[in-house]
């Protein structure tokens, strides 16, 4: 019933939804060279690690910095770090326990200090952990060791030598 | 026990539970949409290829059915897209697959394939319905009094036309030729779809349950089978309306009937070809049934016979955790239980139906089973997650990978395939259509 | 001269000048870098030193906008107690952001477990970061090339073409990407891109009191990085998978998952 002749050829409507298709097509790349941007292509690392937009290198290089070093602290607060230097805690950065600089001294113009025991506790509640430096660490159990008080009230931070005080 | 605090739920917290080791980034992030996502896609491809076994290989006896397919295979297709919309973080960055596709990634042929399937279906519905277009034209622009909604409609209809009018018998021996060109172009189209999808998962090494080469084939058979079984039971259970629809001229259930008058078939007529079209295609259920279940077992069995690093955490997984989601629903209910159902003798339509809702219910479990399977032990091997889907949203995230979410997405091919019945009426009997 | 002479001339001029000049354009110090690949961060991890106390956590937080509430992080600690039965207890409470002040290791849903002392045999610290691997697996699925790496060897995200699909969270075997609970996309550690570009030290280096983090350039054979490397004796994390990891580990033992 539905044979047809071999040798005759289709008719020309049978390309008409090919033309919708490839209208489609060519509207879907103009849009993607004026959205896509310039530097978007397959960089150093090649294809498969390295397809991106060249641009976002440098954004991620301008990503704002929010600490600076201890070397920029004793810049001013010479005689507090040199105070620690001579210390047990002379290896632990200002900003552990000072906070990040940011733009100090203009933005904030001062720093807190974070004198809660929480803070002290992260080095010297004791644990038992033969493998690492911590045992290294002199420590107490934070339970039993005068709670509900802060652990500067006698352990100066930056000389926190009790013998030495 | 690790106090939550509540104002920052990151994605994916509010669904987890970790249980001994787990990585402090870990959480179950494809969730609920991403088991649609390759259900949905699945049912697409399944219901495509039942079309094709008509269109392609001739099988007669699939006529009725394999229009209904189609038909509702393109009432699926934008379906397909909306668990991606819900999952992504960036749906409005969703074009940039699109945009610029970085191919090492399965998930960037998403993007092409989708389009060129889109576009293939499309096609083929267009030839497939070009003599109903051109006859509704002439017959909407010979009223002389049209309802506005006739108006809209014979708009359509033009603009769907793309001018080509001919009706000839050689312009339509040429639509016959196009429509099994697509349909056999579509059939490796709608394999590469559903395949895709599981590569994505198939090629993930860093997790254990999903990596393996025999996932893309897991994925098209069972993606075949549930095609084949909604098609069954959506097509039985709309039969079912039309014909007591027809019975007490309720038309506003049939609306190819609104728009293009009565649907012409009697109660009985209905009743013949809804027997016939289901048992024929039970059969064809119960071919790629057996394959599916083929390869998954297959599957388990190498893994627990190599016992690779994974194998502790993962025979918690399987044989503890979700022992009840993977043996008793995916396998038990999901698989044997209709497998008996179709093979025993004597089969009704009911049967048939019923058999194909369990097989629907079984392939939505293999994949729950594959993606939330697959995050619910953790990368260290040492500790698992439990996911709990929301079933009461309490804000936009939970709605969107939740229980409202997931509803949404099962319920949406419907409402598109109603209006699309409209345009392209699927229940066509054989004088009226090609 | 003749005109043809001064025309045969002029274009010799001009077309040498332009090689020399087209040249110049070619040798761009920064491409002469890449090309050469002077430079390839990689960092270096000492868990002998490592006391868990957890400020790089916190400071790599604070320096890189990740909310401190939020339970996801770029960096994180690991503690691992070893029974003498052979038992190994692992936990990382909200990573390691407060630290370790407590015996009781957090295991999730099943509680928390005390080992005590007499039952240890050993236990040790392990913080993990980005490996920024040789070959990584997370940018090679990442569908729209939002992820991926510098010429310097940093994998990173770029935050205005992700479209939060998660695939390079799902592909990473290390577990180190998240999704930014604010900006919705990707993250991870970065190596403190932005620091180290101008010669700085990535924020959980410098706020780690022991000198148990350290990031080097790996192809400086006077870096005390490379030189540790080199002839020290270094692991990586799982390395089975193929992505070849650059972040060397002293110290790590079977256990470490």
């Amino acid at each position: 019933m539905k044979l047809f002749d071999k040798g005759r050829t289709v008719k020309n409507h049978v390309w008409r939804p090919l033309f919708v298709v490839i209208g489609l097509v060519v509207i879907i790349l103009l849009f993607r060279a004026v959205y896509v941007p310039d530097d978007f292509g397959a960089h150093e690392r090649g294809y498969t690690f390295g397809y991106h937009r060249l641009s976002n290198e440098q954004a991620w290089r301008d990503f704002p910095a929010k600490y600076a070093d201890s070397q920029y602290c004793s810049g001013c607060h010479a005689d507090k770090s040199n105070q620690i230097e001579a210390a047990h805690h002379a290896m632990i950065p200002c900003e552990n326990c000072h906070g990040a600089a940011f733009d100090h001294p203009e933005e904030p113009a001062r720093l807190t200090i974070d004198r809660s025991r929480d803070l002290c506790l992260r080095c010297h509640a004791a644990l038992y952990m033969p493998g690492s430096g911590r045992s290294a660490i002199p420590g107490i159990g934070p339970a039993g060791h005068n709670p509900g008080f802060e652990c500067s009230d006698c352990h100066d931070p930056h000389n926190p030598s009790l013998e030495e005080m | 026990m690790v106090e939550q605090v509540s104002q920052f739920i990151v994605h994916g917290e509010a669904w987890t539970v970790k249980d001994l080791f787990v990585l402090p980034n870990e959480y179950v992030y494809w969730s609920i949409q991403i088991v649609m996502y390759p259900y949905m896609t699945g049912l697409v491809a399944g219901a495509f290829v039942l079309s094709s076994l008509y269109h392609v290989f001739g099988v007669q006896k699939l006529k009725e059915i394999a229009r209904y397919a189609l038909v509702f295979s393109f009432a699926l297709l934008p379906v397909a897209m909306m668990p991606l919309l819900l999952h992504l973080l960036q749906p409005l960055r969703g074009f940039h697959v699109l945009m610029t596709p970085h191919f090492t990634s399965a998930i960037s042929a998403f993007g092409i394939v989708f389009m060129t399937y889109a576009c293939i279906v499309g096609a083929e519905i267009w030839f497939v319905y070009r003599k109903f277009i051109v006859d509704s034209i002439h017959r909407l622009s010979a009223k002389r009094q049209r309802t506005a909604f006739e108006t809209l409609l014979l708009a359509i209809y033009r603009v769907l036309s793309l001018g080509a009018m001919d009706t000839s018998p050689e312009a339509l021996a040429s639509d016959h030729k196009a429509v099994k060109f697509l349909a056999g172009l579509g059939i490796p189209v709608a394999c590469f779809l559903h395949g895709y999808a599981g590569f994505i998962f198939g090629s993930v090494k860093a997790n254990a349950l999903w990596m393996t080469p025999l996932m893309p084939v897991i994925f098209i058979c069972s993606a075949i089978v549930s095609g084949i079984a909604l098609c069954i039971i959506s097509y039985y259970i709309f039969m079912e309306i039309r014909k007591w629809a027809a019975r007490w001229g309720k038309n506003w259930l049939l609306p190819d009937a609104l728009a293009h008058g009565n649907a012409s078939l009697q109660v009985e007529q209905l009743r013949s070809i809804q027997e016939h079209e289901v048992k024929m295609t039970s059969k064809y259920l119960l071919i790629f049934m057996t394959l599916a279940i083929t390869l998954e077992l297959l599957d388990m069995i190498f893994r627990g016979y190599t016992a690779v690093k994974s194998w502790d955490a993962l025979r918690m997984v399987i044989y503890e955790h979700d022992f009840a989601k993977i043996f008793i629903y995916q396998y038990g209910i999901g698989n044997l239980l209709p497998f008996l159902m179709l093979l025993a003798p004597g089969l009704t339509t009911r049967r048939a139906a019923l058999a194909s809702i369990l097989v629907l219910f079984g392939v939505f479990m293999m994949r729950w089973n594959v993606v939330i399977g697959g995050q619910a032990f953790s990368l260290t091997f040492a500790g698992f997650m439990h996911y709990h889907l929301p079933i009461i949203p309490h804000d936009w995230e939970t709605f969107k990978e939740g229980l409202a979410g997931a509803s949404l997405v099962m319920v949406t091919p419907f409402i598109i395939f109603y209006f699309l019945n409209m345009i392209f009426p699927a229940f066509m009997s054989d004088e009226e259509a090609h | 001269m003749k005109r043809r002479d001064f025309l045969r001339q002029t274009a010799v001029f001009v077309a040498g000048a332009s090689v020399s000049l087209s040249a110049l354009e070619f040798i761009d110090p920064r491409e002469l870098l890449a090309a050469n690949s002077d430079l390839r961060w990689a960092f270096l991890v000492s868990t002998h030193k490592c006391v868990g106390c957890g400020f790089c956590v916190k400071a790599c937080k604070i320096e890189n906008d990740i909310p401190l509430e939020a339970n996801v992080t770029r960096t994180w600690v690991e503690r691992y107690v070893i029974k003498k039965d052979g038992d190994v207890v692992i936990d990382s409470p909200k990573g390691a952001l407060h630290g370790f002040k407590s015996e009781l290791a957090d295991q999730g849903a099943s509680g928390t477990v005390r080992i005590p002392e007499r039952d240890v045999a050993q236990a040790f610290f392990v913080p993990k970061l980005c490996n920024h691997c040789e070959v990584p697996a997370c940018v090679q699925v990442c569908p729209v090339g939002a992820t991926y790496q510098t010429a310097d060897g940093t994998v990173l995200v770029d935050r205005k073409w992700c479209i939060g699909c998660g695939y390079c969270i799902m592909g990473c075997p290390y577990g180190v990407r998240f999704f930014h609970p604010i900006a919705h996309v990707a993250d991870k550690c970065t190596f403190c891109y932005h620091r180290i570009s101008k010669g700085g030290d990535t924020a959980c280096a410098q706020a780690c009191p022991f000198g148990a983090r350290m990031i080097g350039n790996l192809r400086d054979p006077d870096d005390p990085l490379t030189r540790t490397v080199m002839t020290d004796r270094v692991g990586v994390l799982r390395d089975e998978y193929g992505t070849k990891p650059q972040v060397f580990y002293l110290g790590l033992s079977k256990e470490v998952r």
